[in-house]
Protein backbone atom coordinates (compact mmCIF):
# COMPACT_ATOMS: atom_id res chain seq x y z
CA UNK A 1 0.00 0.00 0.00
CA UNK A 2 1.32 3.46 -0.89
CA UNK A 3 2.32 5.65 2.03
CA UNK A 4 -0.20 8.38 1.26
CA UNK A 5 -3.11 5.94 1.19
CA UNK A 6 -1.86 4.29 4.37
CA UNK A 7 -1.66 7.64 6.15
CA UNK A 8 -5.18 8.47 5.01
CA UNK A 9 -6.42 5.15 6.44
CA UNK A 10 -4.70 5.72 9.82
CA UNK A 11 -5.56 9.43 10.10
CA UNK A 12 -8.92 9.14 11.97
CA UNK A 13 -7.52 6.73 14.58
CA UNK A 14 -4.38 8.80 14.97
CA UNK A 15 -6.35 12.01 15.47
CA UNK A 16 -8.58 10.51 18.17
CA UNK A 17 -5.63 8.85 19.88
CA UNK A 18 -3.46 11.96 19.85
CA UNK A 19 -6.16 14.31 21.17
CA UNK A 20 -7.75 12.14 23.86
CA UNK A 21 -4.90 9.84 24.97
CA UNK A 22 -1.43 11.16 24.14
CA UNK A 23 -2.05 14.84 24.85
CA UNK A 24 -3.60 14.26 28.33
CA UNK A 25 -1.00 11.63 29.28
CA UNK A 26 1.86 14.01 28.50
CA UNK A 27 0.34 17.15 29.99
CA UNK A 28 -0.41 15.18 33.17
CA UNK A 29 3.29 15.35 34.04
CA UNK A 30 3.63 19.08 33.39
CA UNK A 31 0.63 19.97 35.60
CA UNK A 32 2.43 18.70 38.69
CA UNK A 33 5.33 21.16 38.36
CA UNK A 34 3.31 24.39 38.14
CA UNK A 35 1.47 26.47 40.71
CA UNK A 36 -2.28 26.56 40.35
CA UNK A 37 -4.91 29.04 41.47
CA UNK A 38 -8.25 27.38 40.77
CA UNK A 39 -8.13 26.44 37.11
CA UNK A 40 -5.52 29.08 36.20
CA UNK A 41 -1.98 27.86 35.78
CA UNK A 42 0.77 29.96 37.35
CA UNK A 43 4.54 29.71 37.16
CA UNK A 44 6.92 26.76 37.38
CA UNK A 45 7.40 25.71 41.02
CA UNK A 46 9.61 22.64 40.72
CA UNK A 47 8.77 20.00 43.32
CA UNK A 48 6.65 22.23 45.61
CA UNK A 49 3.46 20.31 44.87
CA UNK A 50 5.17 17.07 45.84
CA UNK A 51 6.56 18.58 49.04
CA UNK A 52 3.03 19.70 49.99
CA UNK A 53 1.85 16.08 49.79
CA UNK A 54 4.22 15.15 52.61
CA UNK A 55 4.01 18.26 54.79
CA UNK A 56 0.46 19.63 54.81
CA UNK A 57 -2.57 18.29 56.64
CA UNK A 58 -4.67 16.34 55.77
CA UNK A 59 -2.18 14.76 53.35
CA UNK A 60 0.22 13.91 56.19
CA UNK A 61 -2.38 11.58 57.71
CA UNK A 62 -4.46 10.58 54.65
CA UNK A 63 -1.69 9.71 52.19
CA UNK A 64 0.26 7.24 54.39
CA UNK A 65 -2.99 5.62 55.49
CA UNK A 66 -4.27 5.29 51.91
CA UNK A 67 -0.90 4.00 50.68
CA UNK A 68 -0.86 1.39 53.47
CA UNK A 69 -4.39 0.34 52.52
CA UNK A 70 -3.31 -0.12 48.89
CA UNK A 71 -0.36 -2.21 50.03
CA UNK A 72 -2.45 -4.36 52.37
CA UNK A 73 -4.99 -4.82 49.60
CA UNK A 74 -2.23 -5.95 47.22
CA UNK A 75 -0.78 -8.42 49.73
CA UNK A 76 -4.22 -9.75 50.61
CA UNK A 77 -5.07 -10.28 46.95
CA UNK A 78 -1.75 -12.01 46.31
CA UNK A 79 -2.18 -14.42 49.21
CA UNK A 80 -5.76 -15.43 48.48
CA UNK A 81 -5.86 -15.14 44.69
CA UNK A 82 -2.68 -17.16 44.28
CA UNK A 83 -3.37 -19.86 46.83
CA UNK A 84 -7.00 -20.37 45.79
CA UNK A 85 -6.23 -19.86 42.09
CA UNK A 86 -3.31 -22.31 42.03
CA UNK A 87 -5.24 -24.80 44.16
CA UNK A 88 -8.30 -24.74 41.92
CA UNK A 89 -6.27 -24.80 38.69
CA UNK A 90 -4.25 -27.76 39.98
CA UNK A 91 -7.38 -29.66 40.98
CA UNK A 92 -9.05 -28.95 37.61
CA UNK A 93 -5.95 -30.22 35.81
CA UNK A 94 -6.82 -33.82 36.70
CA UNK A 95 -10.55 -33.36 36.00
CA UNK A 96 -10.74 -32.61 32.27
CA UNK A 97 -14.44 -33.44 32.01
CA UNK A 98 -15.68 -30.72 34.37
CA UNK A 99 -12.81 -28.31 33.81
CA UNK A 100 -14.33 -26.02 31.21
CA UNK A 101 -17.76 -25.63 32.79
CA UNK A 102 -16.22 -24.85 36.19
CA UNK A 103 -13.79 -22.35 34.66
CA UNK A 104 -16.74 -20.57 33.04
CA UNK A 105 -18.69 -20.51 36.30
CA UNK A 106 -15.74 -19.14 38.27
CA UNK A 107 -15.22 -16.42 35.65
CA UNK A 108 -18.86 -15.24 35.62
CA UNK A 109 -18.56 -12.52 38.32
CA UNK A 110 -15.70 -11.08 36.22
CA UNK A 111 -18.33 -9.87 33.72
CA UNK A 112 -19.99 -7.55 36.20
CA UNK A 113 -18.61 -4.10 36.90
CA UNK A 114 -16.90 -3.42 40.25
CA UNK A 115 -19.42 -0.71 41.16
CA UNK A 116 -22.31 -3.17 40.66
CA UNK A 117 -20.45 -5.88 42.56
CA UNK A 118 -19.87 -3.36 45.36
CA UNK A 119 -23.52 -2.40 45.69
CA UNK A 120 -24.61 -6.04 45.40
CA UNK A 121 -22.35 -7.09 48.28
CA UNK A 122 -23.30 -4.09 50.40
CA UNK A 123 -26.93 -5.26 50.09
CA UNK A 124 -26.00 -8.88 50.82
CA UNK A 125 -23.89 -7.86 53.84
CA UNK A 126 -26.38 -5.37 55.22
CA UNK A 127 -26.40 -5.92 59.03
CA UNK A 128 -30.16 -5.93 59.54
CA UNK A 129 -31.79 -7.75 56.66
CA UNK A 130 -28.83 -8.92 54.55
CA UNK A 131 -29.10 -12.62 53.64
CA UNK A 132 -25.49 -13.27 54.74
CA UNK A 133 -26.09 -12.30 58.34
CA UNK A 134 -29.52 -13.92 58.50
CA UNK A 135 -27.94 -17.13 57.22
CA UNK A 136 -25.19 -16.85 59.85
CA UNK A 137 -27.82 -16.39 62.56
CA UNK A 138 -29.79 -19.36 61.26
CA UNK A 139 -26.61 -21.44 61.62
CA UNK A 140 -26.23 -20.26 65.20
CA UNK A 141 -23.19 -18.14 64.38
CA UNK A 142 -24.67 -14.96 65.85
CA UNK A 143 -21.23 -13.70 66.89
CA UNK A 144 -20.25 -13.54 63.20
CA UNK A 145 -23.36 -11.61 62.17
CA UNK A 146 -21.69 -8.21 62.50
CA UNK A 147 -21.88 -5.01 60.46
CA UNK A 148 -19.15 -6.16 58.07
CA UNK A 149 -18.91 -2.86 56.24
CA UNK A 150 -19.52 -0.71 59.31
CA UNK A 151 -16.43 -1.68 61.29
CA UNK A 152 -12.93 -0.40 60.45
CA UNK A 153 -11.58 -3.79 61.50
CA UNK A 154 -13.65 -5.85 59.05
CA UNK A 155 -14.27 -3.51 56.09
CA UNK A 156 -10.78 -3.97 54.51
CA UNK A 157 -11.30 -7.74 54.60
CA UNK A 158 -14.59 -7.34 52.77
CA UNK A 159 -12.84 -5.34 50.03
CA UNK A 160 -10.19 -8.07 49.67
CA UNK A 161 -12.70 -10.92 49.85
CA UNK A 162 -15.13 -9.43 47.34
CA UNK A 163 -12.28 -8.62 44.92
CA UNK A 164 -11.04 -12.21 45.13
CA UNK A 165 -14.60 -13.45 44.59
CA UNK A 166 -14.91 -11.27 41.50
CA UNK A 167 -11.53 -11.88 39.83
CA UNK A 168 -10.72 -15.50 40.80
CA UNK A 169 -11.65 -16.74 37.32
CA UNK A 170 -8.59 -14.99 35.91
CA UNK A 171 -5.89 -16.72 38.02
CA UNK A 172 -7.73 -20.01 37.54
CA UNK A 173 -7.50 -19.58 33.75
CA UNK A 174 -3.93 -18.25 33.82
CA UNK A 175 -2.58 -20.98 36.10
CA UNK A 176 -4.63 -23.57 34.24
CA UNK A 177 -2.86 -22.59 31.04
CA UNK A 178 0.50 -22.63 32.86
CA UNK A 179 -0.11 -26.13 34.26
CA UNK A 180 -1.12 -27.28 30.78
CA UNK A 181 2.23 -26.05 29.46
CA UNK A 182 4.32 -28.12 31.90
CA UNK A 183 5.28 -31.43 30.24
CA UNK A 184 3.91 -34.42 32.16
CA UNK A 185 7.20 -36.28 31.58
CA UNK A 186 8.93 -34.11 34.20
CA UNK A 187 6.60 -35.27 36.97
CA UNK A 188 6.72 -38.86 35.76
CA UNK A 189 10.53 -38.82 35.73
CA UNK A 190 10.59 -37.47 39.28
CA UNK A 191 8.15 -40.18 40.41
CA UNK A 192 10.35 -42.82 38.78
CA UNK A 193 13.14 -41.51 40.99
CA UNK A 194 10.90 -42.05 44.00
CA UNK A 195 9.42 -38.60 44.55
CA UNK A 196 6.03 -38.40 46.24
CA UNK A 197 3.12 -36.41 44.75
CA UNK A 198 3.71 -33.65 47.26
CA UNK A 199 7.42 -33.47 46.39
CA UNK A 200 6.62 -33.36 42.66
CA UNK A 201 4.22 -30.46 43.24
CA UNK A 202 6.54 -28.36 45.40
CA UNK A 203 9.89 -29.23 43.77
CA UNK A 204 8.96 -29.60 40.09
CA UNK A 205 5.58 -28.08 39.25
CA UNK A 206 5.59 -24.99 41.46
CA UNK A 207 9.03 -23.67 40.34
CA UNK A 208 7.92 -24.05 36.72
CA UNK A 209 4.80 -22.07 37.58
CA UNK A 210 6.81 -19.06 38.74
CA UNK A 211 6.67 -17.16 35.42
CA UNK A 212 2.87 -17.28 35.59
CA UNK A 213 2.99 -16.17 39.24
CA UNK A 214 5.18 -13.27 38.14
CA UNK A 215 2.71 -12.17 35.46
CA UNK A 216 -0.08 -12.43 37.99
CA UNK A 217 1.91 -10.36 40.48
CA UNK A 218 2.46 -7.52 38.02
CA UNK A 219 -1.21 -7.43 36.95
CA UNK A 220 -2.44 -7.67 40.54
CA UNK A 221 -0.08 -4.87 41.57
CA UNK A 222 -1.39 -2.52 38.89
CA UNK A 223 -4.97 -3.46 39.77
CA UNK A 224 -4.40 -2.97 43.51
CA UNK A 225 -2.78 0.46 43.06
CA UNK A 226 -5.66 1.71 40.87
CA UNK A 227 -8.61 0.28 42.80
CA UNK A 228 -11.43 2.83 42.95
CA UNK A 229 -15.00 1.76 42.14
CA UNK A 230 -15.34 -1.10 44.64
CA UNK A 231 -14.33 0.88 47.78
CA UNK A 232 -16.37 3.82 46.45
CA UNK A 233 -19.47 1.62 46.38
CA UNK A 234 -18.75 0.42 49.93
CA UNK A 235 -17.64 3.58 51.68
CA UNK A 236 -18.07 6.54 49.35
CA UNK A 237 -15.19 8.84 48.40
CA UNK A 238 -13.92 9.11 51.99
CA UNK A 239 -13.33 5.39 52.46
CA UNK A 240 -15.58 5.11 55.50
CA UNK A 241 -15.75 3.65 58.09
CA UNK A 242 -13.00 5.86 59.53
CA UNK A 243 -10.90 5.84 56.38
CA UNK A 244 -10.31 2.11 56.76
CA UNK A 245 -10.99 1.54 53.07
CA UNK A 246 -9.55 4.81 51.81
CA UNK A 247 -7.22 4.26 48.85
CA UNK A 248 -4.83 6.54 46.97
CA UNK A 249 -7.15 6.82 43.98
CA UNK A 250 -10.02 7.89 46.28
CA UNK A 251 -7.72 10.48 47.88
CA UNK A 252 -6.77 11.69 44.42
CA UNK A 253 -10.45 12.05 43.51
CA UNK A 254 -11.20 13.98 46.72
CA UNK A 255 -8.25 16.34 46.27
CA UNK A 256 -8.92 16.96 42.58
CA UNK A 257 -12.68 17.36 42.61
CA UNK A 258 -13.87 17.77 46.16
CA UNK A 259 -11.35 19.63 48.29
CA UNK A 260 -12.03 23.18 47.12
CA UNK A 261 -8.43 24.17 47.91
CA UNK A 262 -7.12 26.76 45.45
CA UNK A 263 -4.00 24.76 44.58
CA UNK A 264 -5.93 21.46 44.41
CA UNK A 265 -4.97 20.79 40.80
CA UNK A 266 -1.24 21.03 41.48
CA UNK A 267 -1.44 18.69 44.46
CA UNK A 268 -3.75 16.22 42.73
CA UNK A 269 -1.45 16.14 39.69
CA UNK A 270 1.57 15.51 41.90
CA UNK A 271 -0.35 12.62 43.45
CA UNK A 272 -1.18 11.26 39.99
CA UNK A 273 2.49 11.44 38.96
CA UNK A 274 3.53 9.64 42.16
CA UNK A 275 0.97 6.90 41.54
CA UNK A 276 2.15 6.61 37.95
CA UNK A 277 5.75 6.19 39.10
CA UNK A 278 4.76 3.59 41.70
CA UNK A 279 2.73 1.59 39.18
CA UNK A 280 5.41 1.62 36.49
CA UNK A 281 8.28 1.29 38.93
CA UNK A 282 6.65 -1.67 40.66
CA UNK A 283 5.70 -3.39 37.43
CA UNK A 284 9.19 -2.81 36.01
CA UNK A 285 10.98 -4.11 39.11
CA UNK A 286 8.77 -7.20 39.25
CA UNK A 287 9.39 -7.93 35.58
CA UNK A 288 13.17 -7.65 36.03
CA UNK A 289 13.14 -9.95 39.04
CA UNK A 290 11.07 -12.39 37.06
CA UNK A 291 13.47 -12.37 34.11
CA UNK A 292 16.37 -13.07 36.43
CA UNK A 293 14.52 -15.96 38.04
CA UNK A 294 13.61 -17.42 34.65
CA UNK A 295 17.17 -17.25 33.34
CA UNK A 296 18.37 -18.99 36.52
CA UNK A 297 15.72 -21.65 36.00
CA UNK A 298 16.82 -22.30 32.44
CA UNK A 299 20.55 -21.87 32.93
CA UNK B 1 2.48 -51.89 29.98
CA UNK B 2 2.35 -48.18 30.56
CA UNK B 3 -1.35 -48.25 29.64
CA UNK B 4 -1.96 -50.81 32.34
CA UNK B 5 -0.14 -48.65 34.86
CA UNK B 6 -2.24 -45.62 33.85
CA UNK B 7 -5.45 -47.59 34.14
CA UNK B 8 -4.70 -48.81 37.62
CA UNK B 9 -3.61 -45.32 38.66
CA UNK B 10 -6.82 -43.84 37.29
CA UNK B 11 -8.90 -46.53 38.98
CA UNK B 12 -7.23 -45.92 42.29
CA UNK B 13 -7.74 -42.16 41.94
CA UNK B 14 -11.41 -42.43 41.17
CA UNK B 15 -12.03 -44.48 44.29
CA UNK B 16 -10.08 -42.31 46.71
CA UNK B 17 -12.19 -40.31 49.14
CA UNK B 18 -9.67 -37.46 48.95
CA UNK B 19 -10.35 -37.00 45.27
CA UNK B 20 -14.12 -37.01 45.78
CA UNK B 21 -13.68 -34.45 48.54
CA UNK B 22 -11.73 -32.12 46.27
CA UNK B 23 -14.36 -32.48 43.53
CA UNK B 24 -17.02 -31.59 46.09
CA UNK B 25 -15.03 -28.49 47.12
CA UNK B 26 -14.73 -27.41 43.48
CA UNK B 27 -18.51 -27.55 43.07
CA UNK B 28 -19.00 -25.83 46.41
CA UNK B 29 -16.83 -22.99 45.17
CA UNK B 30 -18.90 -22.86 41.99
CA UNK B 31 -21.99 -22.36 44.17
CA UNK B 32 -20.16 -19.61 46.05
CA UNK B 33 -19.30 -17.91 42.75
CA UNK B 34 -22.88 -17.93 41.50
CA UNK B 35 -24.94 -17.63 44.70
CA UNK B 36 -24.60 -13.84 45.09
CA UNK B 37 -25.78 -13.40 41.51
CA UNK B 38 -28.68 -15.77 42.13
CA UNK B 39 -29.59 -13.83 45.28
CA UNK B 40 -29.52 -10.63 43.22
CA UNK B 41 -31.97 -12.04 40.66
CA UNK B 42 -34.22 -13.60 43.31
CA UNK B 43 -34.15 -10.43 45.40
CA UNK B 44 -35.21 -8.38 42.39
CA UNK B 45 -38.28 -10.60 41.95
CA UNK B 46 -39.53 -10.51 45.55
CA UNK B 47 -41.63 -7.76 47.16
CA UNK B 48 -39.58 -5.55 49.47
CA UNK B 49 -41.67 -6.50 52.52
CA UNK B 50 -40.80 -10.18 51.97
CA UNK B 51 -37.10 -9.32 51.70
CA UNK B 52 -37.17 -7.39 54.96
CA UNK B 53 -39.01 -10.13 56.81
CA UNK B 54 -36.92 -13.05 55.57
CA UNK B 55 -33.83 -11.98 53.59
CA UNK B 56 -32.47 -15.45 52.83
CA UNK B 57 -35.82 -17.21 52.66
CA UNK B 58 -37.41 -19.24 49.89
CA UNK B 59 -39.20 -16.84 47.52
CA UNK B 60 -42.95 -17.42 47.59
CA UNK B 61 -44.72 -14.65 45.68
CA UNK B 62 -42.74 -13.34 42.75
CA UNK B 63 -43.36 -9.99 41.07
CA UNK B 64 -42.00 -7.76 38.33
CA UNK B 65 -43.11 -4.57 40.14
CA UNK B 66 -39.55 -3.83 41.27
CA UNK B 67 -38.39 -3.63 37.67
CA UNK B 68 -41.26 -1.33 36.73
CA UNK B 69 -40.45 0.94 39.66
CA UNK B 70 -36.70 1.01 38.95
CA UNK B 71 -37.33 1.62 35.27
CA UNK B 72 -39.78 4.52 35.78
CA UNK B 73 -39.42 6.29 39.14
CA UNK B 74 -35.83 5.10 39.55
CA UNK B 75 -34.86 6.71 36.22
CA UNK B 76 -33.27 3.50 34.95
CA UNK B 77 -34.89 3.99 31.56
CA UNK B 78 -32.81 7.16 31.17
CA UNK B 79 -29.59 5.67 32.59
CA UNK B 80 -30.01 2.60 30.40
CA UNK B 81 -30.48 4.70 27.26
CA UNK B 82 -27.39 6.77 28.08
CA UNK B 83 -25.28 3.67 28.73
CA UNK B 84 -26.39 2.12 25.47
CA UNK B 85 -25.75 5.31 23.50
CA UNK B 86 -22.30 5.96 24.98
CA UNK B 87 -21.09 2.34 24.92
CA UNK B 88 -22.42 1.37 21.50
CA UNK B 89 -21.36 4.71 20.01
CA UNK B 90 -17.79 4.44 21.24
CA UNK B 91 -17.47 0.79 20.24
CA UNK B 92 -18.68 1.58 16.71
CA UNK B 93 -16.23 4.50 16.38
CA UNK B 94 -13.33 2.42 17.73
CA UNK B 95 -14.10 -0.46 15.38
CA UNK B 96 -14.40 1.76 12.30
CA UNK B 97 -11.23 3.83 12.82
CA UNK B 98 -9.19 0.90 14.16
CA UNK B 99 -10.16 -1.39 11.27
CA UNK B 100 -9.08 1.25 8.76
CA UNK B 101 -5.83 1.90 10.62
CA UNK B 102 -5.03 -1.78 11.19
CA UNK B 103 -5.43 -2.57 7.49
CA UNK B 104 -3.01 0.21 6.57
CA UNK B 105 -0.54 -0.84 9.29
CA UNK B 106 -0.66 -4.47 8.12
CA UNK B 107 -0.17 -3.60 4.46
CA UNK B 108 2.33 -0.73 4.57
CA UNK B 109 6.10 -0.91 5.01
CA UNK B 110 6.51 2.83 5.55
CA UNK B 111 8.60 3.90 8.54
CA UNK B 112 6.02 6.50 9.56
CA UNK B 113 3.25 3.91 9.65
CA UNK B 114 5.45 1.60 11.75
CA UNK B 115 5.99 4.50 14.14
CA UNK B 116 2.22 5.01 14.38
CA UNK B 117 1.81 1.31 15.17
CA UNK B 118 4.32 1.59 18.02
CA UNK B 119 2.48 4.68 19.29
CA UNK B 120 -0.84 2.81 19.36
CA UNK B 121 0.81 -0.16 21.12
CA UNK B 122 2.10 2.14 23.87
CA UNK B 123 -1.54 2.94 24.62
CA UNK B 124 -1.97 -0.64 25.92
CA UNK B 125 -0.04 0.20 29.09
CA UNK B 126 -1.16 3.79 29.74
CA UNK B 127 -3.12 4.30 32.97
CA UNK B 128 -5.55 6.80 31.45
CA UNK B 129 -7.40 7.36 34.73
CA UNK B 130 -4.40 9.25 36.08
CA UNK B 131 -4.72 11.78 33.26
CA UNK B 132 -8.25 12.74 34.23
CA UNK B 133 -7.36 16.35 35.12
CA UNK B 134 -5.86 17.17 31.70
CA UNK B 135 -8.81 15.34 30.15
CA UNK B 136 -11.18 17.49 32.19
CA UNK B 137 -9.53 20.73 31.01
CA UNK B 138 -9.38 19.48 27.44
CA UNK B 139 -13.11 18.81 27.65
CA UNK B 140 -13.64 22.30 29.02
CA UNK B 141 -11.81 23.85 26.08
CA UNK B 142 -13.75 21.73 23.60
CA UNK B 143 -17.09 22.35 25.31
CA UNK B 144 -17.42 18.63 26.09
CA UNK B 145 -17.82 18.73 29.88
CA UNK B 146 -21.11 17.14 30.91
CA UNK B 147 -21.60 15.82 27.39
CA UNK B 148 -22.31 12.25 26.38
CA UNK B 149 -20.52 12.92 23.09
CA UNK B 150 -17.30 13.82 24.93
CA UNK B 151 -17.41 10.61 26.97
CA UNK B 152 -18.13 8.61 23.80
CA UNK B 153 -15.10 10.08 22.01
CA UNK B 154 -12.86 9.48 25.02
CA UNK B 155 -13.88 5.82 25.25
CA UNK B 156 -13.53 5.43 21.48
CA UNK B 157 -9.96 6.74 21.71
CA UNK B 158 -9.17 4.55 24.70
CA UNK B 159 -10.13 1.43 22.72
CA UNK B 160 -7.88 2.11 19.73
CA UNK B 161 -4.73 0.56 21.24
CA UNK B 162 -6.31 -2.83 21.93
CA UNK B 163 -8.39 -2.88 18.74
CA UNK B 164 -5.49 -2.12 16.38
CA UNK B 165 -3.31 -4.60 18.27
CA UNK B 166 -5.77 -7.43 17.62
CA UNK B 167 -6.96 -6.43 14.14
CA UNK B 168 -3.47 -5.82 12.70
CA UNK B 169 -2.54 -9.41 13.57
CA UNK B 170 -5.58 -10.67 11.69
CA UNK B 171 -5.03 -8.50 8.60
CA UNK B 172 -1.39 -9.68 8.41
CA UNK B 173 -2.58 -13.28 8.13
CA UNK B 174 -4.66 -12.58 5.03
CA UNK B 175 -2.86 -13.36 1.74
CA UNK B 176 -1.89 -10.33 -0.38
CA UNK B 177 -3.10 -12.18 -3.50
CA UNK B 178 -6.67 -11.31 -2.52
CA UNK B 179 -6.05 -7.61 -3.08
CA UNK B 180 -3.99 -8.23 -6.19
CA UNK B 181 -6.85 -10.19 -7.74
CA UNK B 182 -9.32 -7.47 -6.81
CA UNK B 183 -7.03 -4.80 -8.31
CA UNK B 184 -6.84 -6.80 -11.56
CA UNK B 185 -10.63 -6.80 -11.64
CA UNK B 186 -10.50 -3.00 -11.42
CA UNK B 187 -11.52 -2.45 -7.78
CA UNK B 188 -9.98 0.56 -6.01
CA UNK B 189 -8.41 0.25 -2.58
CA UNK B 190 -11.39 1.42 -0.58
CA UNK B 191 -13.75 -0.96 -2.38
CA UNK B 192 -11.29 -3.82 -1.88
CA UNK B 193 -11.04 -2.97 1.80
CA UNK B 194 -14.79 -2.75 2.44
CA UNK B 195 -16.02 -5.57 0.22
CA UNK B 196 -13.24 -8.14 0.55
CA UNK B 197 -10.98 -7.51 3.53
CA UNK B 198 -13.47 -6.41 6.22
CA UNK B 199 -15.80 -9.43 5.81
CA UNK B 200 -12.77 -11.70 6.26
CA UNK B 201 -11.89 -10.26 9.68
CA UNK B 202 -15.47 -10.16 10.96
CA UNK B 203 -14.83 -12.67 13.80
CA UNK B 204 -11.93 -10.52 15.01
CA UNK B 205 -14.09 -7.40 14.85
CA UNK B 206 -16.76 -9.14 16.95
CA UNK B 207 -14.12 -10.12 19.51
CA UNK B 208 -12.80 -6.58 19.70
CA UNK B 209 -16.30 -5.14 20.00
CA UNK B 210 -17.24 -7.42 22.92
CA UNK B 211 -13.97 -6.84 24.75
CA UNK B 212 -14.49 -3.08 24.38
CA UNK B 213 -18.14 -3.14 25.32
CA UNK B 214 -17.81 -4.73 28.74
CA UNK B 215 -15.33 -2.34 30.46
CA UNK B 216 -16.97 0.75 28.94
CA UNK B 217 -20.44 -0.37 30.02
CA UNK B 218 -19.07 -0.95 33.53
CA UNK B 219 -16.85 2.15 33.77
CA UNK B 220 -17.60 4.36 36.74
CA UNK B 221 -14.71 6.79 37.09
CA UNK B 222 -14.93 8.88 33.92
CA UNK B 223 -18.69 9.52 33.95
CA UNK B 224 -18.42 10.35 37.68
CA UNK B 225 -15.88 13.06 36.93
CA UNK B 226 -16.90 14.28 33.48
CA UNK B 227 -20.72 14.38 33.74
CA UNK B 228 -22.81 16.75 35.85
CA UNK B 229 -26.45 16.43 34.84
CA UNK B 230 -28.38 13.42 36.01
CA UNK B 231 -30.16 13.07 32.66
CA UNK B 232 -26.75 12.33 31.08
CA UNK B 233 -25.71 9.63 33.57
CA UNK B 234 -24.98 6.09 32.40
CA UNK B 235 -25.97 3.16 34.64
CA UNK B 236 -22.92 2.91 36.98
CA UNK B 237 -23.17 6.57 38.05
CA UNK B 238 -26.97 6.45 37.96
CA UNK B 239 -26.73 3.57 40.45
CA UNK B 240 -24.96 5.79 43.00
CA UNK B 241 -27.66 8.44 42.71
CA UNK B 242 -30.30 5.75 42.98
CA UNK B 243 -28.71 4.11 46.02
CA UNK B 244 -28.53 7.50 47.67
CA UNK B 245 -32.24 8.09 47.20
CA UNK B 246 -33.82 4.65 47.51
CA UNK B 247 -31.52 3.15 50.13
CA UNK B 248 -34.42 1.55 52.00
CA UNK B 249 -36.09 -0.22 49.08
CA UNK B 250 -33.82 -3.21 48.66
CA UNK B 251 -35.97 -5.10 46.20
CA UNK B 252 -35.93 -2.18 43.76
CA UNK B 253 -32.17 -1.81 44.34
CA UNK B 254 -31.69 -5.46 43.35
CA UNK B 255 -33.82 -4.84 40.25
CA UNK B 256 -31.58 -1.91 39.31
CA UNK B 257 -28.49 -4.12 39.59
CA UNK B 258 -30.13 -6.79 37.43
CA UNK B 259 -31.04 -4.20 34.77
CA UNK B 260 -27.41 -3.05 34.70
CA UNK B 261 -26.12 -6.62 34.35
CA UNK B 262 -28.55 -8.14 31.82
CA UNK B 263 -27.10 -6.56 28.63
CA UNK B 264 -23.64 -7.97 29.40
CA UNK B 265 -25.01 -11.46 29.92
CA UNK B 266 -27.07 -11.19 26.73
CA UNK B 267 -24.06 -9.91 24.80
CA UNK B 268 -21.90 -12.78 25.97
CA UNK B 269 -24.50 -15.40 25.12
CA UNK B 270 -24.96 -13.89 21.66
CA UNK B 271 -21.31 -13.31 20.92
CA UNK B 272 -19.62 -16.38 22.42
CA UNK B 273 -19.77 -18.20 19.10
CA UNK B 274 -18.24 -15.25 17.24
CA UNK B 275 -15.55 -14.84 19.90
CA UNK B 276 -14.59 -18.49 19.78
CA UNK B 277 -14.43 -18.26 15.98
CA UNK B 278 -12.28 -15.14 16.34
CA UNK B 279 -9.88 -16.68 18.82
CA UNK B 280 -9.46 -19.96 16.96
CA UNK B 281 -9.05 -18.18 13.61
CA UNK B 282 -5.94 -16.62 15.09
CA UNK B 283 -4.56 -20.02 16.10
CA UNK B 284 -5.23 -21.96 12.91
CA UNK B 285 -2.22 -20.53 11.08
Amino acid sequence: MRRRTALLFTAPALLLFAVFILYPMFTMFSYAFFSWAGTARGGFVGLDNFVTLFTRAPFTTDLPRAAMNNLTFFIGLMVFQNSIGIGIAYALQSRPRIRQSLQTIYATPYLIGPIIVGYLWSLLLSPVFGPVNSALRALGLDSLAVAWLGEPSTAPWVVIGVSVWQWIGFPVLLYGAAFGGIPAELGEAARMDGATNRQVFFRVTLPLLMPAVGTMTVLTFIFAMEVFALPYAFGGSTGSPAGSIDFVSLLFYRVAFGSGATDAIGNASALAVLLFLVIFGGAFAATRLLRRYESRLVG
Amino acid sequence: MSAAVNLSAAGRRRLSPGRAGVTFLLWAYAVFALLPLALMVIGSLRPNSDLLRDPAGIPTNLTLDNFVEAWTTGNFAEYFGNSLLITAGSVVITVVVATLASYAIARSRSRIIQGIEALFLSGLVMPLHLAVLPIFFLFEQLGLVDSRLGLTLLYAASGIAFATFVLTTFFRQLPVELEEAAALDGANQLTTFIQIMVPLVRPAIATVAVFQFVPIWNDFFFPLVLLRTESNYPLPVGLTTFFGEHASNYAVAFAGLVITTIPLVALFLLATKQIVAGLTAGMSK
